[in-house]
Order: structure tokens, then C-alpha cells, then sequence
């Protein structure tokens, strides 16, 4: 797969959907959309960072975690708190009862900052919590899951009550992590304003290059044996298990690897948007991000960007015109994407728009031979009769090239 | 997190908490009992549960307004016939969505988690196009209010005490169709080996189907129940489906008892810690507990020893 030069592989199909992205990104919407716009949709992709790793994890390895909010949240939070002491200097907050301390402290009655706040002092240590964090929740909860073997429908509820957990968490506590309003207010990163039009956008660039550095680490991993055993894993569990590898690690790597994304999606969603809040981590919150990887097609991480941007973009266009509406159509997306075309927009786009494509370029036959397999197995077959005891991943979705 | 209660006092809190835990309780096992149904049976998980209880809750609140404007002299009544209303209501469209899109995704249950999620959506925001988005209470039967007073310290509220007798009786029904029927045996033989089962002429389809709708038709009565302690709102039911799932999850999926013995564990839990710590804190600790058992010990507390 990985060709000689690098240059070359730009001219490979997937190079070309790479750069058709990435010219869409940092040229086409940067020059059609106000700095207002621009923002919004730099607060879209903070998602698809999530949708990438859902990808990796769902997709590629069967592990549906309905709780990447959690993950999403603790990334954010770790650079809200580093941005709140930041803004909370004790000129700045001279006229609290104890200043230095965050606003929210304060109203809360607490009188020192709280030890767990003390290392965000630190840029770097933030910037290493981001990650780390989320990382590490990840890796606990996956190594006691999957070294029990717990998957499937358990491990989504599992995930879910977690999401609840730090919801609940988050509110209650609100001395300590701002409560419902969450760590609002934030002002600037090292010095830098981040309010400012130019400062949104240079975050919407830094957002456009972390994510392509997500979706190579991905493909990386995707394109890899790696990516070949968990793909194998989650057609056939066992017989990966039985050929010697040990299927629980591959599974902790792939869910701390979705958490590591989610994480640094939380992150920057806190430097675009200003605030972070407890109603983007919760259990709605973590369901949603779930769609954007499945309309996207769950097996192509290119097609998690797309998706949660589409999502997002109709979101806000539904919220501006027809609230009442919107929970119409997101229920039938869900219902939608299940039903009738589980690949979504990528498995679309392979059946319907990579044929035309053939034909217009006349690719070159190394090329045609490529794409065939790919289509033959991204025929819809979502109501195939199958035997249905056994193992219920085994008929799905091609787990062939996205 | 005991001081400075005496001995007598800290009883009487235990037995109101207690209490207090047990209209709780009901709401679990009402709910969980449903689920647990439909998930031991088919393996799927059916996120719009809680929307399947608010829509028997709804029908109780309409029964009670039609009840109150043109049969008066009955009122004392219409729970009885809400309680059947809801039932049927909800059974009848569990069994229409069964048809429409359940029955397409048996082998995949995760897209199953995510279609019935896109169901709720959709119920919510009906309920709140229809009935609006505050919520609305039902006026209880005159025989239904008031309190037994037990000791000077600890008094049972009557509409508690009614919810929890339905409730258990509910729980006896499914125990005696599920384990004494011919219905239930066809259940636990599908259950157990689908292909078998199918072989010796079990129609498995028509018994998911018929389960998904008996599933939804117990939610039904559960908020029809639900009515009787609490208000009902469009968002209502999303605020107990993940309790229920952890209910049925460390019940162990398959053990009807596991279900009920780990729904009056979960909700003791958290009433009787509600009185010393805030709401949220107890919930977190009860939730966090439950989580970790779970990590231990992920078959739950009852497993049906099942070979897959």
C-alpha cells in the first residue's frame, strides 16, 4: 500500500480524496465563509475527531462505545481548566472574597484552589492531560472490560452509564468544575487572545491540521497488519483469538486510541468555542457522535469528516429555521442509516460515484482492479437471510477497503 | 457520615429512605422487567424503552382527563382501565415497530441499539408537539391519597404503596407466563437455541414478535404506574432508561429474579444514600458501584448459564 515516494501516493485515489478534502477545508470554506461561519464549522470538526476514532473503533473493530463524550469531555475540560486559571489571575479577580481562584469557586465558597486544579498551571502538562487523561480512563475501563471479555451490547450500556456518571459528576460538583454552566468565560491561551476574529481563525487552521494528523495517524494504523487483525477481529473474534493473538490488547489499543482522538477533538473544541460545558459530554451528547461515524460510513475515516460536518451543518440549519423539527430528522437518520444504507455516504459514494468515476478518468487497470473488490462487497445486502444464531457482526458490511 | 443521629432516629430514616426506595424500586422493576424481556429474549436493546413508559404515562393522563369530564361518578376507577389502555397501546405499537424495523436488524444488535435511539428522538419530540413540553400530572383518586401511619416517625404514603403491589404482581405475572405458559417455554426455548427450537416448529418470529410487544406493554403499564408517584414530561423516560439499563445489565440479562434483587439493590442504594449525601453524589456512588461490579463480574449477578 505505502508507495515509495510520498508525492506519489497523492496521485493515488485515496491521496486525491486526501487532497480533495483538504482543499475543501483550507481553501474552499476559509474564502465562502465569515469568520462566524468559519468558527462554526471549525467547531463541526472538533467532532470529527471523534467520528474518526468512532470509526477506528466501531467500524474497523465492532466496539460500539456509546460514551466517547466522556473522553471528548475530559480533553475539553483539561483545557478549560488550564484556560480558566489563566483568566483567573488575582488582579482580574480582585473583587472575589479570594482572588486568584476561579469566579465559580468563589460563588461556591471555596477559599483555595482545589489540589486536582494545581498541575493546569502548567502548559505543557495540560497540554500532556489532554491526551493522557482520556487515555488513561480508556485504558481502565477497556482493560477491565476486554480482559473479561465483555463486548458488544455491554460494553455500549457500560460506556453509556459512564457518560452518565460524569455528567452527574460534573453537575454536582459544582464548586469544583463550574456545575451545569460549566468552565465559561475563557479569555486567553499563553497570552493570546482567542476571542478575536483573526485568533478563530488561526484555530480553525490548527484545528484543519491536528485533524489530518488524526486521520494519517488512522490510516497509519488502518492500513497496517494492525488494522487487518482488528477488522479480522470483529468478523470473527475467535479464530483471531485462536491464531494466537491476543485480541483483548488490540481492543484496549483501538478504544485508547478513539479516546486519544476524542480527547484532542475536546481540546480544541474548548479553543474554538470559548466555554466547555457538561451538555457535550453527556449521554445524548456521546449517542450523537455515534451518527456522525455511521452516516459518514463507519468504515471510512474520511467519510467520519464528511459526516460530522453534515450532521453538525444541518443541526444548526434546522436549529435556526425549524427547532421543532430537528429531533424528526435526527431520529430518521438514525433509523435511516440503520436500515438502509449501513455504509452510509462512503459505502454510497463507492457503489454509485467511484464507477463514474472509472469511466470519466479511465483510471489506469492497476487502479480498476483495486476498486472492483470494494464495490462487489459494498453491495447493499442489509436484509440478506442469514442464519441467525452465532455471531451477529458476521454477515455486516464489507470490512474491505473504505 | 452517622454522626449525630441516635440509634432510633437512624432507624426511622432508614425505613422512610427505605420506602422512599421501594416507590423507586417499582419504577425500576416496572421498567426493567420489560426490558429484560426483550433483551433476554432477542438480544436487542431498546433504547426508546422510556418513551414506550411515557407514552402508557400519556394514555393515563388522557384516561384521567376523559374519565374526569364524562364519567365522574367512575373516576376511582380509571386507573384499572388506563392500566389496560396503556397495555395495549403500547404493545400494539411495539409490535408495528417490531415489524417495521426490529425484525431487520436480529443479527445486528448494536445498529439495533442506535435505530431504537432514533426512535426515541422522534416519540420525544411527538410528545412535545402534542402534549407540550411541561410536564403534566394526573389527579389521583381520592382512595389513593393519604398515608398509613406506621410509627410516629415513619408514615407509608398510600399511591407509593398501590405502585408497589402492582408492581410485584406484575413481576409474579411475567414469572408465571414465563416459566408456567406454553407461551414462556416457547420463549426459553428460543432463547436457549433458536435454530432447535425453530426445528421441533417454533414460530421464533412470531414469538419475538410477540415478546417485543409484550415488552413494550408492561413499559405501558409502568407509566401508567409512574403517574401515580410523579409528573410526566416528553424527556421523562430518557431519565430512567440508563438506570434501567444498568438494572437489567447487573441482574444478570437473562434471570427475571437477578433483575428484580439487582433493581432493589440499585434503588436502596440510592435512596438510603440520598439522605446523607446530595441527590447527584448518591446517584454517582451508586452508579460508580454498579459499574465496577460490573467490571469484575460482567456475566451479572444472576447469569443463566447459557452454552453459545
Amino acid at each position: 500500500m505505502k508507495s515509495s515516494s510520498p508525492l506519489k501516493w497523492f496521485a493515488t485515489r485515496e491521496g486525491l480524496y486526501f487532497v480533495a478534502l483538504a482543499v475543501l477545508l483550507v481553501v474552499l470554506l476559509p474564502l465562502a465563509l465569515d469568520p462566524f461561519r468559519l468558527n462554526m464549522v471549525g467547531k463541526y470538526l472538533t467532532y470529527a475527531f471523534v467520528a474518526i476514532g468512532l470509526v477506528m473503533c466501531w467500524g474497523k473493530a465492532g466496539i460500539l462505545s456509546l460514551g466517547q463524550g466522556v473522553f471528548f469531555g475530559l480533553g475539553g475540560y483539561c483545557m478549560a481548566m488550564f484556560l480558566k486559571l489563566e483568566a483567573s489571575t488575582p488582579e482580574a479577580t480582585a473583587i472575589q472574597s479570594t482572588p486568584g481562584i476561579p469566579d465559580f469557586m468563589d460563588w461556591n465558597q471555596l477559599t483555595e484552589l482545589p489540589w486536582f486544579w494545581e498541575p493546569f498551571h502548567s502548559f505543557s502538562f495540560t497540554l500532556l492531560a489532554v491526551i493522557g487523561v482520556p487515555v488513561l480512563l480508556a485504558f481502565v475501563i477497556g482493560f477491565a472490560m476486554f480482559t473479561r471479555r465483555v463486548g458488544g451490547v455491554y460494553f455500549a450500556i457500560i460506556t453509556q452509564a459512564i457518560a452518565a456518571i460524569l455528567t452527574i459528576l460534573i453537575i454536582g460538583q459544582q464548586g469544583y468544575t463550574g456545575g451545569v454552566n460549566g468552565i465559561t468565560d475563557l479569555q486567553t491561551l499563553n497570552g493570546w487572545d482567542i476571542r478575536t476574529d483573526e485568533a478563530r481563525t488561526i484555530l480553525y487552521f490548527v484545528c484543519v491540521g491536528m485533524l489530518f494528523l488524526c486521520l494519517f495517524v488512522a490510516r497509519l494504523v488502518q492500513n497496517r497488519k494492525l488494522g487487518r487483525i482488528l477488522v479480522a477481529m470483529n468478523a470473527q473474534e475467535n479464530r483471531v483469538r485462536f491464531s494466537g493473538y491476543d485480541v483483548a490488547a488490540f481492543k484496549i489499543f483501538v478504544f485508547c486510541l478513539a479516546a486519544a482522538f476524542a480527547g484532542v477533538g475536546g481540546a480544541m473544541f474548548t479553543l474554538i468555542v470559548g466555554f466547555m460545558s457538561p451538555s457535550f459530554i453527556g449521554i445524548v451528547a456521546s449517542i450523537e457522535m455515534v451518527i456522525f461515524c455511521a452516516l459518514g460510513g463507519r468504515l471510512s475515516i474520511l467519510g467520519a469528516v464528511y459526516g460530522a460536518l453534515l450532521v453538525n451543518a444541518a443541526k444548526s440549519g434546522f436549529s435556526e429555521s425549524f427547532p421543532e423539527l430537528w429531533p424528526f430528522a435526527m431520529g430518521a437518520l438514525f433509523i435511516g442509516v440503520v436500515l438502509a444504507f449501513p455504509n452510509g455516504l462512503a459505502g454510497l459514494y463507492q457503489t454509485y460515484v467511484m464507477p463514474l468515476e472509472d469511466k470519466i478518468f479511465k483510471r489506469n487497470k492497476g487502479a480498476q482492479l483495486e476498486a472492483k473488490p470494494a464495490e462487489k462487497a459494498a453491495e447493499p445486502k442489509p436484509t440478506a437471510e442469514k442464519t441467525p444464531d452465532y455471531d451477529p457482526m458476521i454477515d455486516s458490511y464489507s470490512p474491505e477497503k473504505s | 457520615m452517622f454522626d449525630g443521629y441516635t440509634s432510633s432516629e437512624l432507624m426511622s430514616i432508614f425505613a422512610m429512605q427505605g420506602f422512599a426506595g421501594l416507590s423507586l424500586f417499582s419504577v425500576f422493576v416496572l421498567m426493567a422487567l420489560g426490558l429484560a424481556i426483550i433483551f433476554g429474549q432477542m438480544g436487542v436493546i431498546n433504547m426508546a424503552h422510556g418513551e414506550f413508559m411515557i407514552l402508557g404515562a400519556y394514555t393515563t393522563y388522557l384516561t384521567s382527563g376523559f374519565f374526569q369530564s364524562y364519567l365522574p361518578s367512575l373516576f376511582g376507577g380509571y386507573f384499572f382501565v388506563a392500566m389496560v389502555l396503556a397495555f395495549l397501546i403500547c404493545a400494539a405499537l411495539g409490535a408495528f415497530v417490531e415489524w417495521l424495523m426490529i425484525r431487520r436488524l436480529y443479527h445486528r444488535p448494536l445498529d439495533t441499539l442506535l435505530a431504537t435511539w432514533g426512535l426515541s428522538l422522534i416519540m420525544q419530540q411527538a410528545y412535545r408537539s402534542i402534549f407540550g413540553a411541561r410536564e403534566v400530572g394526573v389527579d389521583l383518586p381520592e382512595w389513593m391519597m393519604g398515608a398509613i401511619q406506621v410509627t410516629d416517625l415513619v408514615e407509608l404514603p398510600i399511591n407509593g404503596l398501590f405502585v408497589m403491589i402492582i408492581a410485584l404482581s406484575i413481576a409474579v405475572g411475567v414469572y408465571f407466563l414465563m416459566y408456567r405458559s406454553g407461551y414462556g417455554k416457547k420463549v426459553r426455548a428460543v432463547v436457549q437455541n433458536r435454530p432447535m427450537a425453530e426445528a421441533v416448529g417454533i414460530n421464533s418470529a412470531g414469538i419475538d414478535r410477540a415478546t417485543f410487544a409484550l415488552g413494550c406493554g408492561i413499559a405501558g403499564v409502568a407509566g401508567a404506574a409512574f403517574t401515580m408517584i410523579g409528573s410526566t414530561g416528553p424527556s421523562s423516560g430518557q431519565a430512567y432508561i440508563v438506570d434501567t439499563f444498568l438494572v437489567v445489565v447487573f441482574g444478570g440479562a437473562q434471570s427475571l429474579i437477578g433483575t428484580i434483587v439487582s433493581a432493589f439493590g440499585i434503588s436502596q442504594a440510592q435512596s438510603t444514600m440520598e439522605f446523607f449525601l446530595s441527590g447527584s453524589m448518591a446517584k454517582v456512588l451508586t452508579l460508580l458501584v454498579v459499574v465496577g461490579i460490573l467490571m469484575l463480574r460482567p456475566e451479572g449477578l444472576m447469569a443463566l448459564k447459557v452454552r453459545r
